[in-house]
């Protein structure tokens, strides 16, 4: 385990390992699916597997927002860039993720006029700021995000801006926890559920998961021992044959979640009949769209988008990677064609992302030795 | 996209529609609290921030933690660069100027 120095409590690190290794029948394989990038990059980072034993498998779930996005939404995004009066404004996030015809990044090296921005608020900023231009900002994201374009999307109402629309690619979470069970080459045992979509949503909208599914989950932070304690909670469960909501992270993550937050998503956000996402197919309301009472200010009313359906590169295998059927490196694209500096799929773009994890904490430094067993 | 960044709250400017001034690791920038209505924050509370609006109020000792874990992550400059760039939250005094200079940079 890498910076192991660094960790809080290291020696209770050593111990919560001790306790997983404890815990798991070694006569079962365990496959554990952490739904959050964040925590892919964190296990990736830290270095995680090396502490686990042999037979406990983390399945990497499709909790990166960028890397769920279908190639065609990406072209009807950049298709508005092509429109001179567009400032296409966009999360750094975004910039590299290939479309048909190039990244964000390509087109602003093209001419057109691509922006970053670290804020939904700046990308209304930058359309009181350029009255004469017609500003459109890609909004991707789960709950963590989608509140804050809500809020941001009532502002525009208020001033009465007309220069300002959302290109709502805005997801949910529960629905695509769903397609993996119903999935039936995925096979999970437990959950780990995301901490910061957690805050927004709390825990309630898990509740399904161990009801009906039969499946623990446990809300998890993002630090090695939070997610080792984690790991020790849904062992737990699962030796005593439960499943239940349980919140590791209750120092961030109330259980009732943020009430003026999903008050402003449900002010502005409708569910979508259904939504693609990369690798899982159409999921019914899996995603958000603009209600009608803020059509003015929406990007797919205001704009004329192509809304193609574009598959991805034929030999590339990011549906089968994001569904956890496959691991990275077993995609034949993996470090060849496809590499974090060269990215084919999106999986390779973000830090989030499995791929680019992958790639640059074991492909690159392979061979390296780790350092607590 | 996950990230959340620890901020500490200077100071509240209630006219503008809930916004605060929040330092974080020394970048003071203008934060949206749109999302704390129900649980509204004051000056010394620490928050987490994300794409330039506090989602949660947290401990001071959950703050730091956070920013340690960033670090750990090697995100934490990439959240002191989202910090600096938003553009809505200069600081009172020649803020302007700075923020307008972060977005050069990064578009």
């Amino acid at each position: 385990m890498r910076f192991v120095d660094e960790f809080r409590d290291p020696e209770v690190i050593g111990r919560t390992a001790e306790e997983i290794r404890r815990l798991a029948d070694p006569g079962r394989h365990y496959r554990i699916m952490e739904v959050c990038g964040g925590h892919t990059h964190a296990i990736y980072r830290f270095g995680l597997k090396d502490v686990l034993p042999p037979n406990l498998e983390l399945v990497h779930g499709p909790g990166c927002p960028v890397c769920v996005l279908p190639m065609g939404r990406i072209d009807d995004g950049l298709s508005m860039a092509e429109n001179p009066e567009v400032i296409f404004a966009a999360f750094g996030d975004m910039m590299r993720v290939p479309g048909t015809k190039g990244s964000p990044l390509e087109y602003k090296a093209r001419g057109m006029d691509v922006r970053i921005v670290y804020s939904p608020a700046d990308a209304l900023k930058l359309a009181e700021n350029n009255p004469d231009r017609q500003v459109m900002f890609f909004a991707i994201g789960f709950e963590t995000t989608a509140p804050s374009t809500a809020l941001t999307l009532m502002r525009a109402k208020a001033l009465g801006l007309r220069n300002f629309s959302v290109f709502c690619n805005h997801v949910t979470i529960i629905p695509a926890i769903r397609a993996i069970l119903d999935s039936p080459d995925t096979r999970i045992d437990a959950f780990i559920g995301p901490g910061h979509v957690s805050t927004i949503i709390g825990c309630r909208p898990y509740e399904w998961i161990a009801k009906d599914e039969g499946k623990p989950i446990v809300i998890s932070g993002f630090e090695p021992l939070d997610l080792l304690q984690s790991i020790v909670m849904l062992l737990h469960q699962l030796k005593q044959g439960e499943a239940k909501v349980e919140n590791q992270y209750k120092r961030v993550v109330p259980w009732e979640g943020n009430r003026s937050a999903l008050g402003a998503m449900a002010e502005v956000f409708a569910l979508r009949p259904y939504f693609e996402w990369r690798g899982l197919g159409f999921i019914s309301q899996s995603a958000l769209r603009l209600r009608e009472t803020f059509a003015q200010w929406d990007a797919e009313q205001r704009f004329s988008v192509p809304g193609v359906r574009v598959t991805d590169p034929k030999a590339a295998q990011c549906g089968e990677v994001l569904k956890g059927v496959l691991k990275p490196a077993q995609c034949k694209l993996f470090g060849g064609e496809c590499t974090p500096e060269h990215p084919v799929g999106a999986l390779m773009v973000s830090s989030e992302g499995s791929c680019a994890a992958h790639y640059n904490y074991e492909h690159r430094k392979n061979g390296v030795a780790s350092g607590l067993g | 996209m996950c990230l959340a960044i620890p901020g500490k709250i200077i100071e509240l400017f209630p006219e503008s529609h809930r916004t605060a001034l929040v330092d974080v690791s020394g970048v003071r920038r203008r934060v949206d609290l749109g999302l704390l209505e129900e649980d509204k924050p004051v000056a010394g509370d620490w928050v987490l921030i994300h794409v330039g609006f506090a989602l949660s109020k947290i401990s001071e000792e959950d703050a730091l933690d956070q920013m340690r874990i960033l670090r750990l992550l090697g995100e934490d400059k990439a959240a002191m660069e989202e910090v600096k760039g938003y553009g809505l939250g200069e600081e009172p005094e020649g803020g302007k100027q700075k923020s307008e200079t972060g977005r050069k940079r990064t578009t």
